[in-house]
């Protein structure tokens, strides 16, 4: 019998990287890559999460893919805070990290005014390998977190 | 006879100086109305036998902020038995003051007209359900309209990422 020692905070890090549950939110042209992404050529379960959830409540990973419009941001704001904790936000795509083409009255100038973003994925719309670029950038950033800031 | 010199005619022999001008542009005939006529003028349009316009495919409004009047409403007609469009065009002075509502001879100009309330602020007497269709509830003022600010954002650059970024509304956790 083998025997493995680690350290807890590693051990939990590994876990939450490698068992990751994006929510669906796609809102525009950069759902197309984010699907494309989970299908089988770019095949996302290769970094462990298995398929989209459509409820909040049994995800932690919000992709948000796609221009936000001032209608759909409290919706989206509803949509995290009903999101278990631990929880991470990836804005995919232009529209959602800054506004993108769309600098007028009607479209949220950056996701992360609503909610905190960990990741910001540029292109318009990216590809699935830069989807998946943002996504180990952010189990990078998970795996480097300490248990004494989770107290 | 051509189909778009029948409506003319049937129109001004039916409803008499309804008609204020008729523009013809690539092929799309438009007949100009007056703003009493047009319940009387569609009706007309969408019963009698030869015209049988009797989808309402549109309603538009127009700003065209320095002219007077400013604003034009415009109704889109298709006859699904004559295949044949046409355009309804009224000089609108006073968008608070609108056009008559469409919705007897055709429910789903209730929400047509929703829309262009909504996106453009004109009114329509007898529509008791004007109310944000497209825009949060909240929304002030009708973004359409020419003199509606577009809300632009200063773009952040290398030079000025600082002083944005200062001022950028992030959210908190």
């Amino acid at each position: 019998m083998g025997v493995v020692t680690t350290r807890l905070e590693d051990l939990v890090n590994w876990g939450r990287t490698n068992a990751m549950w994006p929510m669906l939110f796609g809102l525009a042209c950069c759902a197309i890559e984010m699907m494309s992404t989970q299908a089988s050529h770019y095949d996302a379960s290769r970094f462990g999460m298995e398929l989209m959830r459509p409820s909040p409540r049994q995800s932690d990973l919000m992709i948000v893919a796609g221009r936000v419009s001032r209608k759909m941001a409290p919706v989206l704001r509803r949509l995290y805070d009903q999101m278990p904790d631990p929880k991470w936000v990836i804005a995919m795509g232009d529209c959602a990290s800054c506004g993108g083409i769309f600098n007028n009255y009607a479209i949220v100038q950056g996701v992360d005014e609503i909610v905190p973003v960990d990741v910001y994925v540029a292109g318009c719309p990216p590809r699935p390998e830069q989807l998946i670029d943002g996504i180990l950038t952010l189990h990078e950033k998970i795996r480097g977190e300490k248990l004494k800031d989770w107290a | 006879m051509n189909q778009d010199q029948l409506v003319v005619d049937k129109v001004n022999a039916a409803v008499p100086g309804a008609i204020q001008e008729v523009v013809d542009f690539r092929g799309e005939r438009t007949l100009v109305l007056q703003k009493k006529h047009l319940v009387k003028v569609c009706r007309f349009l969408r019963d009698d036998e030869a015209l049988r316009y009797n989808l309402l495919e549109d309603i538009v409004a127009d700003d065209m902020l320095p002219d007077f009047p400013r604003f034009a409403v415009n109704y889109h007609l298709y006859s699904i038995p004559h295949h044949h469009r046409i355009r309804l065009r009224l000089p609108v002075e006073d968008p608070a003051d609108g056009p008559e509502t469409l919705g007897s001879l055709w429910p789903v100009a209730t929400w047509l007209e929703m829309e262009v309330w909504d996106l453009m602020g004109v009114t329509f007497k007898g529509n008791n359900s004007l109310r944000r269709l497209f825009l949060p509830e909240d929304w002030q003022g009708h973004p359409l309209r020419k003199d509606y600010p577009l809300g632009y954002e200063e773009v952040q650059f290398s030079f000025n990422w600082r002083q944005i970024d200062a001022r950028k509304p992030y959210a908190k956790d």
